[in-house]
């Protein structure tokens, strides 16, 4: 016991204090552990300041210190007037800021502009807040009566007719070319070799075409009846409503479930009335505004926007085409995809310039805008196509399986159980895609579109504001937005990838 | 009594029915005649309305064009060119541009873009932060905005060819362009060249035999030495003997213009600098995603294993590395290859702008100077991810084995 007292040992008094461990956190602390901690690192800090300090400095007094703000013309901008080496001339945005968001869009309606703007933003925001409720209807207002309404607010005109007239316009067209293509074989045969097999062909082609003549006679007739009425639109339109409404009834399951799926197909139609009614399309609706007047951002925007909601189901249509194992369309989506990935975007937007309007009827002219948005939409779908692909395949079997099992469908398990989750998985890549795609658009400056870069290529030769940093000041103005909205986009992206991920985190 | 198995029931029918109609059967049968006739039906319509069409414009079909004289000049050819030569002639300069443009962006691109990942994984902060800015600022902006950028505000703010700005007194930089000296070849070009060849192959052939004794027989020998004496000390040697192989002659500014050396025009220029330093940021991007996609363990390991940091990550961390870049690497490089054909907007006269552009407004015949264009790039492409695949195949056995 003596032993162990005496040789163990038990300080008595305290200890004088050690100084504070280095600061590794804060200012200091990342200075003393990632910036001077070593002869290498402290030569590296030093260039790298050298290099903020020869981009920085520079880019702050061109844009703020050194720059004119207020002017009518070059001359406010010029050295010898100012006073001072001038830096970003920005009365010149001030002047050209209509054209380069509007172009020539008439000043007086200008309104239907902003308006759509603000429905556009509207829409948008509660789509991408993942908290906000009813994604599917917001998703449907987006994607489907946007665009619609955006098409009438910004072109204008209003509509001749409604769901029955387009229907049986569109048979009519299809039922003639069959019947001119039955009757060019029939042209053929007189002098061509194989003469029986494409006389039995074209007669066989030409008797198709009447048949589906008689079968949609009732439909071209109800259309020349109500052109001849004079309430041609809200006569078809009742009509349209009728008869869909009941088509989804006995869809939906007739008395005993069809009730739901009546009452939303009621609630569309009296949407649908109610922005017919305030958009005045059954008299013309708004004055036209051609599009060879549009510009600037509002181009820029139109054409992402319309590539972004016509791409999409492009993309997944050609993804299960290409998982399909029905040989032909599974042929025809892998070569559709690898060749409009194949080739430069510029080379489709020249296509659809030059080669597009020669494919089609002679009488059937189509707008440079809506050629530039056609082929746009083809060459984002392929690549959406391979996002999708991407998402589909990360789907397990079993998902499938399970809904199989169950007894559902191709339709019903594509659609319910195997594209929400996909679709899911795949929301940073198609956002990605999209922010390329907010950039390509400024290819359609080439094809002579004056979207927000072609705006600003064409207000550099206006002599009135000719000044040595006239481009550059462009430059930055045109730079910042382009910025603003890819960065946000990518922000976005990388706040969903995140939240995807949630639970992968330790 | 013994009980054979039965035999399987003939699967022909159902071998048939799958292969005709994938999963779906005679149903899959049926959609694919839908489909055909959808397709044979819209080729109909395109093919018949081509055809009114270029009978009502008077537009000739077919590819006589090519042999056609072209009549307009191109500011930049490879191969010798004046306004008499055919359109077919026209699509080669027009190529070789592009192949020329995308060569240098790639050279230059994967530079910065090595330069630029190392910077972000630099244990260094402000380093790091600066390569961020550089990536974030590059890849959020359009390259058709970056391409006009240099086009229109930077190469057009310098000064004329009087006043240029001198880089050592042997190019100069104006806004006509770069002007640099241009090699004169001498008598001494021939045997240099021969000797420089054959000191690459004997470089190639030492290191094959140095990996043979070394996988073969763990001998390890050290050939960097020999290696260097061959590459330099040959031609060095073919110098002395015949003399120098080529010699530079310098811009001279004579009046308002350079005389002598070469003059790269401006386009070119702009049209490299956008290309390489945009394409720097995704491949900076691609280059770091590689590396830290190696383990960190790998490291651990070979510091283990006693190997110093550098043979660390030549030996272990690179090659793993390589694994992971090589695709979206290739990748990139495609993409720079296809965003070249921009230089329509600036007037570098690459494949679109001399054959898709001035020759489309020449002869009318947008089918076949379109489908040509398309095709040429398509072949490039479809060529890329040929080789990749095989790249991949090789990867995934290596990896097996």
């Amino acid at each position: 016991m003596s032993d162990i007292a005496s040789s163990s040992f038990v300080r008595r008094d305290l200890l004088t204090e050690r100084p504070a461990p280095v600061k590794t956190t804060g200012f200091v602390g990342l200075m003393r552990t990632r910036l001077f901690n070593s002869p290498t690192n402290i030569l590296l800090t030093i260039v790298g300041a050298l290099l903020l300090w020869f981009t920085i400095v520079p880019s702050v007094r061109f844009l703020m210190v050194d720059a004119v703000w207020s002017g009518k013309d070059r001359t406010a901008c010029l050295a010898e007037n100012a006073g001072f080496a001038v830096g970003a001339c920005w009365p010149y945005i001030q002047a050209k800021l209509p054209q380069l968001i509007y172009g020539f869009y008439p000043e007086a309606e200008r309104w239907r502009v902003n308006l759509t703007f603000v429905l556009a933003v509207v829409l948008l925001v509660p789509m991408l807040v993942p908290r906000l409720p009813a994604k599917g209807l917001n998703a449907g207002l987006f994607f489907l009566a946007f665009p619609v309404v955006a098409f009438f607010l910004l072109h204008g005109g209003g509509i001749k007719g409604f769901g029955v007239s387009w229907t049986a316009d569109l048979l009519q067209l299809f039922d003639e070319s069959i019947i001119n293509a039955g009757q060019a074989l029939l042209t053929l045969s007189k002098t061509s070799a194989v003469a029986p097999l494409l006389w039995i062909v074209g007669n066989f082609i030409v008797l198709v075409g009447t048949a589906i003549y008689w079968l949609i006679f009732p439909l071209t007739w109800l259309r020349d009846q109500l052109l001849g009425t004079g309430q041609s639109v809200w006569t078809d339109f009742a009509i349209t409503a009728a008869i869909v409404s009941l088509i989804a009834f006995v869809l939906g399951g007739g008395v005993r479930t069809g009730g739901r799926a009546l009452a939303s197909n009621v609630a569309t139609f009296i949407a649908i009335a109610v922005v017919i009614k305030l958009m005045g399309l059954d008299h013309g609706g708004l004055p036209v505004v051609a599009t060879n007047l549009w510009g600037g951002l509002l181009v820029t925007l139109v054409v992402s926007v319309t590539g972004i909601v016509t791409s999409l189901p492009i993309g997944i249509a050609l993804a299960l085409g290409r998982r399909s194992t029905i040989p032909l369309i599974r042929i025809f989506s892998i070569a559709f995809i690898e060749f409009w990935r194949g080739v430069p975007l510029i080379t489709v937007l020249f296509f659809a310039t030059y080669m597009l309007p020669l494919f089609l009827p002679g009488n059937f002219t189509v707008d440079g805008l809506v050629r530039a948005l056609i082929g746009i939409a083809l060459f984002t779908g392929a690549y959406q196509a391979e996002n999708v692909r991407g998402g589909l395949a990360a789907i397990p079997r079993g998902q499938g399986e399970a809904a199989a099992a169950l007894g559902l469908s191709w339709w019903k398990t594509t659609s319910l159980i195997v594209l929400p989750q996909a679709l899911r998985h795949v929301i940073p890549n198609l956002v990605n895609s999209f922010i390329s795609l907010f950039k390509d658009t400024s290819l359609v400056s080439i094809v002579a579109l004056f979207d927000l870069l072609g705006s600003l290529r064409a207000s550099f030769s206006d002599p009135k504001w000719s000044t040595p940093s006239t481009a550059f000041t462009g430059f930055a103005f045109a730079g910042i937005i382009y910025f603003l909205f890819c960065f946000g986009m990518s922000r976005y992206s990388l706040f969903v990838e995140h939240r995807l991920n949630a639970h992968r985190r330790n | 009594m013994s009980t054979e198995a039965r035999k399987p029931p003939p699967q022909i029918a159902l071998k048939i029915r799958r292969i005709l109609g994938g999963k779906a059967g005679w149903n899959g049968v049926a959609v694919q005649f839908a489909f055909a006739a959808i397709l044979g039906w819209i080729s109909y319509e395109i093919v018949s309305n081509a055809r009114a069409n270029l009978e009502n414009q008077h537009i000739a079909a077919g590819f006589g064009f090519l042999r056609n004289n072209a009549g307009f000049d191109v500011n930049q050819t490879l191969i010798s060119y004046t306004g008499s030569d055919t359109f077919l002639r026209v699509f080669v300069v027009g190529l070789l541009n592009t192949l020329v443009v995308s060569v240098v962006g790639i050279v230059f691109a994967t530079l910065i873009g090595f330069i630029v990942a190392l910077c972000r994984l630099s244990p260094n902060w402000l380093l790091s932060r600066v390569g961020e800015i550089y990536v974030e600022l590059i890849r959020n902006l359009p390259l058709l905005f970056q391409i006009l950028f240099w086009y229109l505000a930077v190469l057009a703010a310098l000064p004329n060819p009087r006043q240029s700005i001198s880089l050592f007194g042997i190019a100069f930089i104006s806004n006509r362009g770069l002007v640099v000296p241009s090699p004169i070849g001498e008598r001494g070009l021939e045997p240099f060249l021969a000797m420089l060849a054959l000191g690459i192959v004997a470089a190639l052939v030492l290191r094959f035999y140095a990996r043979r004794a070394l996988f073969q027989e763990g001998r390890m020998i050290r050939i960097w030495p020999y290696v260097l004496g061959l590459l330099f000390g040959l031609p060095l040697a073919a110098m002395l003997v015949f003399g120098l192989p080529f010699t530079f002659e310098l811009p001279q500014l004579k009046g308002f213009n350079f005389a002598g050396g070469a003059r790269i025009i401006p386009e070119f220029v702009a049209l490299t600098l956008a290309l390489s330093t945009y394409t720097a940021a995704f491949i900076a991007e691609i280059v770091r995603a590689g590396i830290l996609s190696v383990h960190s363990g790998q490291m651990e390991a070979g510091a283990s294993l006693g190997l110093s940091r550098g043979a660390t990550l030549r030996l272990i961390v690179v090659p793993q590395a390589m694994r992971v870049i090589v695709p979206p690497l290739t990748n990139q490089y495609l993409n720079l290859t296809k965003n070249s054909s921009l230089a329509v907007a600036i007037g570098y006269p690459d494949l679109v702008s001399v054959f898709a552009g001035t020759s489309l407004s020449q002869t009318g015949q947008a089918i076949e100077i379109i489908a040509m264009t398309m095709g040429i790039y398509l072949l490039i492409s479809l060529l890329t991810s040929a080789v990749m695949s095989v790249y991949g195949w090789r990867v995934s056995r290596s990896l097996g084995a």
